[in-house]
């Protein structure tokens, strides 16, 4: 609209001239300019301030655009973005990209909702408030065709604040699979309450602390509708499905309060800290990762009972609880999982796993995080030990409370081209880390 | 000649315009949102204590064994968590409802400048009077903030009266 208000002005101005030949070269100048040029991406000079393994650089695409949690970017290169809560009146960005250039040129918006979770598959874009799945027809350009009359898949899921994201993944079967976090820390008769006994059995798991099968299809799903997946999994934020592994990988957020509730029972303040690890499991229908009444220990490599459960000791096992795929220090907070599949990034990379990790409160004097790890794969399967890939993101070295980053790892999109996005709900940065092109 | 001028003065502003245009304009600047506090709480404005002594050396005590994971070392709280302790009318404000926060505990989903936070506070009634009246006076004059202290008396009444 601008444009067009300066060009009008600015046409008549040239009608003052009387000279219709300059009219025509104004025009044509104005054309080429606005054509798509051919610019080309490059990383920002100082890699959008992150630190990046050699070869790697990084820009920032967008900045500033609210609570960005997770993203997807279409085959065009347009990113959308979830804000955690509606920014006037949008709770989806779509953020394009007209010159080529790389640094997002033009925002729409749509989707009056809260929430976290997003996604692409086939015709539709899916998007979840804290309660609900929504699906939106998408065009030829993989634009949304109506922002106003999305189909609801899902609805009516427990939100009780804590650990209300819905954070959602599709497989090649036409499901959608959604978590539903539990409301609690470890499910306690007072919840973060020291000395507060464990409940057995823990009736938030039938709602909730899990992950629930919907037809992606389908409209209006209750729970009544669903498949309950996966269950004994606290909070998961990060989840992704593996085409190679033909499953569902998901991020667990661990349990608060172990080190300043029971130090003596790990090994001290300075052990306890680290515990219990952030965990991913390869997740199949009946998979029980074992919360509220196991954590576990990435130092033992074993399945520990919760100190809360500890006069239900003799009734409960581990046995039939799942080990994770790979597991990461305490707190770490991984709201995001994608493996990668795109051609940019070295072989090494291809099929691995991503990790944005959103950074620790449950650490203090000093909180960890704030980086997005790799985990290499082969056929699948972890191959191979994790490593911080991106970091930076906080703006210090050393963080005293989360509060204090100034940006903080949230959502993980790979674009057509290959290129790894990453989102940031405290700056509201929308970052792009690209290979081979600086 | 004064064609010639006008028309590469013109074609400046044109392109000039035309570019701005297709490059369009990113939103800057997040609106920090900035609550006001009630009349009788001072802008805080005042770094934390140097040296504490007394009962403020003892509420430094209470608040690290009780309430520092979650409202941090800084009093800043946790984004979307934990709220912060720093320059909000709850710590400053009415000090019957902030006793009472205290002792029953809170899962309301509080609102503190804009933003709601998601874990649930436990009720903390098992602290002495005299404790939760030495860490409400060390919260409301630490991180920043600058207000009176908090006397065990009324600790008790407002005990009492949640009875």
């Amino acid at each position: 609209m601008i444009k067009m208000k300066y060009l009008m002005q600015h046409m008549s101005n040239l009608g003052s001239l009387k000279n219709s030949s300059l009219a025509a070269l104004f025009m044509l100048a104005v054309l080429v300019s606005c054509k798509p040029s051919a610019k080309t991406v490059v990383a920002d000079e100082d890699n959008a301030g992150l630190t990046l393994p050699e070869g790697f650089g990084a820009l920032k695409a967008a900045d500033s655009v609210g609570k960005a949690r997770h993203l997807v970017v279409n085959a065009n290169g347009d990113i959308f973005v979830k804000l955690e809560k509606p920014k006037d009146g949008s709770g989806i960005l779509m953020l394009s990209d007209g010159d080529g250039d790389g640094k997002v040129d033009s925002t729409a918006g749509f989707g009056n909702y809260d929430g976290t979770g997003i996604a692409m598959k086939g015709d539709y874009l899916y998007a979840s408030s804290n309660t609900d799945v929504f699906r939106y027809k998408l065009n030829e350009h993989q634009h949304v065709i109506d922002g106003q009359k999305p189909d609801t898949v899902v609805s009516g899921l427990i939100d009780r604040r804590q650990h209300n994201s819905k954070s959602i993944s599709l497989d090649e079967a036409g499901n959608i699979y959604v978590n539903i976090g539990a409301y609690s820390n470890a499910c306690q008769i007072q919840d973060r309450t020291k000395g507060s006994p464990g409940m057995l059995p823990c009736p938030i798991l039938d709602s909730a602390g899990g992950i629930w099968q919907f037809k992606a299809e389908g409209i209006k799903q209750g729970y009544a509708d669903g498949v309950h997946y996966a269950t004994g999994l606290r909070n998961v934020v990060g989840l992704d499905w593996n085409k190679q592994a033909s499953a569902l990988f998901v991020m667990q957020h661990g349990r608060d309060n172990l080190q300043d509730f029971y130090p003596e029972l790990f090994g001290g303040p300075d052990v306890s800290v680290n515990l219990p690890a952030e965990t991913m499991y390869e997740v199949h229908q009946g998979t029980n990762a074992g919360w509220p009444y196991f954590f576990y220990d990435q130092d033992k490599k074993q399945k520990v009972l919760n100190p809360e459960y500890e006069s239900h000791r003799a009734a409960l096992s581990a046995d039939s609880i799942a080990d994770p795929a790979v597991a990461f220090p305490g707190h770490l907070a991984p709201n995001a999982l994608l493996f990668y599949t795109g051609n940019m990034f070295p072989e090494k990379y291809r099929n691995g796993a991503f990790i944005a990790f959103h950074g620790s409160w449950n650490r203090a004097p000093k909180q960890e995080g704030f980086f997005v790890a790799f985990v290499p794969f082969k056929n699948g399967k972890p191959n191979g030990e994790w490593e911080v890939f991106a970091k930076g993101f906080a703006g210090a070295e050393q963080v005293e409370s989360p509060g204090d980053a100034k940006h903080r790892p949230t959502g993980l999109a790979q674009g057509p081209d290959g290129s790894l996005y990453v989102s940031d709900d405290a700056g509201g940065t929308i970052y792009r880390i690209i290979y081979g092109k600086q | 000649m004064e064609s010639n001028k006008l028309f590469y003065y013109f074609l400046s502003i044109v392109l000039g315009g035309t570019i701005a245009g297709c490059n369009g304009h990113q939103e800057t600047g997040q609106q920090k949102e900035q609550q006001e506090l009630s009349a009788s709480a001072p802008h805080p404005n005042v770094e934390e204590t140097p040296t504490l002594t007394g009962n403020l050396l003892a509420g430094k005590k209470v608040y690290e064994d009780y309430c520092l994971t979650c409202h941090q070392s800084n009093g800043g709280g946790v984004p979307n968590l934990n709220p912060p302790l720093k320059g909000t009318a709850y710590v400053l404000g009415d000090k019957e409802r902030l006793i009472g926060i205290v002792l029953k505990g809170s899962n309301e989903g509080l609102e503190i400048n804009g933003e709601t936070f998601d874990n649930a506070m436990p009720p903390h009634n098992f602290l002495s009077d005299e404790a939760i009246a030495q860490v409400l006076s060390y919260v409301r004059t630490s991180f920043g903030n600058q207000t009176d202290t908090i006397r065990v008396n009324e600790v008790k009444t407002v005990r009492a009266k949640l009875k």
